[in-house]
């Protein structure tokens, strides 16, 4: 017997008024507050374009303070809202709440400081993760880089801890956000890091970057940049079977070696990316393995004849190494392509963003072939190798195959997590994932997780129904802990 | 530390260690929380009566060699680990001093955020854990992170406890990242006296295009170094390259490959074990001339992590009174970075706020997110940030 916990279902909340629409027109001026129903329509989704929901207003700040004023609007009328970057998320973690308001920060688009010698850049949410690698070019670069680099806002990133190809070897967002200028769900405005690292206290921005807009908007943002390695060498190897490229992934990262990047595709991606690009890729291999090594001159040379013994060994039936810049490019260009190339193949795809224990990737590829065959789908594998991310993408045709390719889709979730990984590594849980959440997490880990919502968000007014499996509310934060006399008795234990 | 604790308890499972803070904020008892205690650092804190140890959570849960990942328990030693996965020639990249008798334990590191010269390649403990166990005082334990390397799923409570000083709960078991040993290494280092020279050469080394596994400087009156490591296969002639770009900036520039001693030295020196004090600055690359005078005023030897601009100060001992007044200089001339006194007396500590931070908003948020998860302030109260 458990004592009941108090989980209120949320109330509805209320209709955007009149108020509160004149109050954000005067903070950011009457254009940029989007009422119209065609204009709220281009907002209704993000990258992931299963969900739609119609926002109450969208509106479109240009400053910290405009950002600011319009969440403290949103406070006193007890409105929720939804911050969004350049909308091209792949979770739903921007899909907006109707009757709330949705809050793009599109415009603000300022590089605020460049600090080489520090090795820093201060960037507003709305600038593109491109943008800060030419703001720091040539000398430096900003490793994080997710396929929709050339779009997706850093704000966005942020929210999401978004990875990439490169993040073996050097970590995600949060490896590279040092400070960050948030605006609370109360309008209160605290600055977490800073440009100095080890700023004393919790370590609140991380625990911020990847909450998924949940506790709050970042209006101004510290990133760290490293110098650009003295060489990088990329190639492509072709393998008959995933199973065999999936080999020498596993030799490459054992031998010591720490990739910049080791990507794979399968055959159908293969097929698509090749359609879409043009790169010369033989359409019939069973996989590729995209290898690159950067650093010191010397280390890559040495290490890269490692690699190249390593994929003949395992049964490599070519190997192209880039001779320049350009085809370094060109490679890299047929793998980002990977996702939009889909449509050659089907007209609709389900991608999943399921992350494994490397070793697990043979099991977990043939359990994946397996489903596929169960469901007669086509399962497309596009992964970011060596940290276990894979991107299965499972390709349908139109809305009466949707419910089924859903299903596989969870199916190759739920194998993940049994072979000890996780439902999301880069995409991140927002609506598309929080119904897996309860396959990963148990109730006192989600519990744990609501106590730092509250601290941040007590009513819930930031994006709220992300990420959490179920909606919840804050307590007033507890009084002094008195044990139950039916506790103190043995009857009754606390969960 | 001038609380007294009554009870000491070294809970064999994390189900217990949960158990004991329950019965203890039930108790309305305050629970100081350590590992072997080799850090006694923050504000002297409220006296509590039950000490909560967590050196008998001491085993290695999982090693996974082939994904580089391991599952420790809080209490187990760092040397111990590292001896563990160097059998497998891997190592945990993170390598702060171990304090007395090489004791200091995983748990310790990570809920202090201690760190050594390895920060600069590998990242700070926070970058390494990847998943996190956790007794909350209401008596449940919970789980967040994993023990891949990538995911995203869930809030990352595992860089909230970190650094946290055990004042959100106990942390009873940690996933963390490894990475390969690396078979060779060698270290540049560039000695000067002038120490516009040195901030030069570390500044020269930080935005290179050497890919350094350390970058670490030292400054000692009347002279400083620069120590650049590599590791690698091509260790020798990486370090040869970074000794030739600091002998075109006019330090005197060598190259040692027996280079253990040299960095041993630099963990040393950021800690004070014979009644000096330590004070770390968050700072940044460009202001190490400053704070090399600062510390040469304060008669201190300053280590620290080139191109992260964090430093240790280590003042020599002295009376209580001109310590504090050292500290309190040192923060008035390096203000605003954030100058956090670590190693202390407890007669220096009782007369000094050890954090330096400014009672701002981020505080009121830290306030709430500890009645949040520690309602009560049954664990370590009053160590922290703004007495939390």
């Amino acid at each position: 017997m458990s004592l009941p916990v108090t989980n209120i279902p949320p109330t509805v909340p209320p209709a955007l008024d009149h108020a509160l629409l004149e109050r954000l027109r005067a903070i950011c001026g009457r254009e940029h507050v989007l009422t119209e129903p065609i204009q709220l329509r281009t907002y209704e989704s993000d990258g992931l374009l299963q969900y739609r929901v119609t926002p109450g207003a969208v509106v479109l700040p240009g400053s910290a303070v405009e950002v600011r004023d319009v969440v403290r609007a949103c406070s006193d009328a007890g409105v929720p809202w939804v911050a969004r970057g350049a909308g091209s998320g792949l979770s739903g973690g921007a899909l907006p709440v109707r009757e709330g308001v949705l809050i793009a920060v599109t415009r603000m688009r300022r590089v605020l400081e460049v600090d080489i010698g520090n090795g820093r850049i201060v960037v507003e949410p709305g600038v593109t993760n491109t943008e800060v690698g030419l703001a720091v070019g040539p000398t430096h670069f900003y490793p994080p880089d997710p396929s929709s680099q050339i779009v997706c806002s850093i704000g966005g990133n942020v929210a999401e801890n978004s990875g990439g190809a490169h993040c073996f070897k050097y970590g995600f967002t949060t490896n590279y956000v040092t400070g960050l200028e948030v605006v609370l769900a109360d309008g209160e405005v605290v600055t977490l890091g800073g440009h100095e690292l080890d700023v004393p206290g919790y370590d609140l921005l991380g625990a911020f970057v990847g909450s998924e807009g949940t506790l709050g908007i970042c209006t101004k943002i510290w990133l760290r940049v490293v110098p650009v390695p003295e060489t990088i060498e990329t190639m492509v190897a072709f393998f008959d079977t995933t199973g065999e490229a999936g080999e020498t992934v596993s030799e490459i990262v054992s031998g010591g070696v720490v990739p910049g990047a080791i990507e794979m595709m399968d055959n159908l991606t293969i097929q698509a990316a090749e359609q879409a690009v043009g790169a010369g890729f033989p359409t019939d291999a069973g996989a590729a393995l995209i290898v690159e090594l950067d650093g010191s001159q010397l280390e890559c040379e040495a290490r890269f004849d490692d690699v190249v013994a390593i994929c003949e060994r395992n049964g490599a039936t070519g190997i192209r190494i880039a001779a320049d810049a350009a085809e370094r490019a060109l490679i890299w260009r047929t793998r980002k392509a990977a996702f939009a190339a889909m449509g050659r193949l089907a007209p609709n795809y389900y991608v999943q963003d399921g992350v494994i224990p490397r070793t697990k990737l043979p099991e977990v590829l043939a359990r994946i072939s397996a489903l596929s065959d169960e469901y007669g789908l086509r399962v497309a594998n596009v992964f970011h190798a060596g940290d276990g991310n894979l991107h299965p993408l499972v390709l349908y045709d139109g809305e009466a195959q949707a419910e089924h390719a859903e299903e596989l889709a969870g199916r190759i979730v739920e194998a993940c997590v049994d072979a000890g990984g996780s439902i999301t590594g880069e995409h991140g849980v927002g609506v598309d994932k929080k119904r897996y959440m309860p396959r990963m997490f148990e109730e006192p880990d989600l519990a744990a997780f609501q106590h730092l919502r509250c601290a941040f968000d007590p009513r819930g007014l930031a994006n709220p129904g992300k990420l959490m499996p179920t909606p919840r509310l804050c307590g007033e934060v507890p009084g002094p802990y008195r044990r139950h006399p039916l506790e103190r008795d043995g009857i009754a234990e606390r969960f | 530390m001038s609380a007294q604790a009554t009870r000491t308890q070294t809970p064999p499972s994390a189900e217990e260690a949960a158990h004991l803070l329950r019965a203890c904020a039930g108790e309305g008892l305050a629970v100081r929380i350590a590992g072997a205690g080799t850090k006694p650092w923050g504000g002297p804190g409220v006296d509590c009566a039950v000490q909560l140890r967590t050196t008998a959570l001491d085993a290695i849960v999982e090693h996974n060699r082939g994904d580089f990942t391991a599952v420790v328990q809080p209490g187990a030693s760092l040397r111990e680990l590292q001896d563990a996965f160097a059998s497998a020639d891997q190592m945990l990249a993170l390598d702060p001093p171990l304090g007395e008798g090489d004791a200091a334990t995983i748990g310790g590191a990570v809920a202090t955020a201690d760190c050594g010269p390895l920060r600069h390649r590998y990242g700070a403990a926070r970058d390494l854990v990847l998943g996190i166990t956790v007794a909350l005082p209401d008596g449940t334990l919970a789980r967040a992170g994993g023990k891949v390397i990538k995911n995203v799923a869930g809030y990352d409570l595992p860089k909230l406890f970190t650094g946290a000083f055990g004042t959100l709960g106990v942390i009873c078991e940690l996933a963390v990242r490894l990475h390969p040993r690396p078979p060779a290494q060698a270290t540049a280092t560039g000695t000067t006296d002038d120490l516009g020279t040195l901030q030069r050469a570390a500044i020269a080394l930080a935005s290179s295009s050497l890919e350094a596994q350390a970058l670490d400087v030292r400054w000692q009156a009347p002279t400083g170094a620069v120590l650049a490591r590599f590791a690698g296969v091509a260790a020798h002639e990486q370090a040869l390259a970074a000794e030739r770009l600091l002998a075109g900036l006019g330090v005197e520039a060598a190259t040692a490959e027996d280079d253990e001693a040299l960095w041993a030295a630099q963990r040393a020196a950021q800690r004070s074990l014979d009644g000096g004090a330590v004070v770390r600055v968050s700072g940044r690359p460009t202001g190490l001339a400053d704070a090399c005078v600062a510390a040469q005023i304060a008669g201190a030897t300053l280590v620290g992590r080139a191109a992260l601009g964090v430093w240790w100060i280590a003042l020599p001992a002295a009376a209580p009174g001109e310590l504090v007044t050292a500290v309190a200089r040192l923060r008035n001339v390096l203000a605003p970075a954030p100058c956090v006194v670590l190693d202390a007396p407890a007669s220096v500590r009782a007369h000094l706020d050890p954090w330096d931070h400014p009672h701002d908003a981020g505080l009121v948020l830290m306030r709430r997110v500890k009645e949040r998860f520690d309602p009560l302030a049954t664990c370590n109260p009053g160590i922290f940030v703004g007495g939390i």
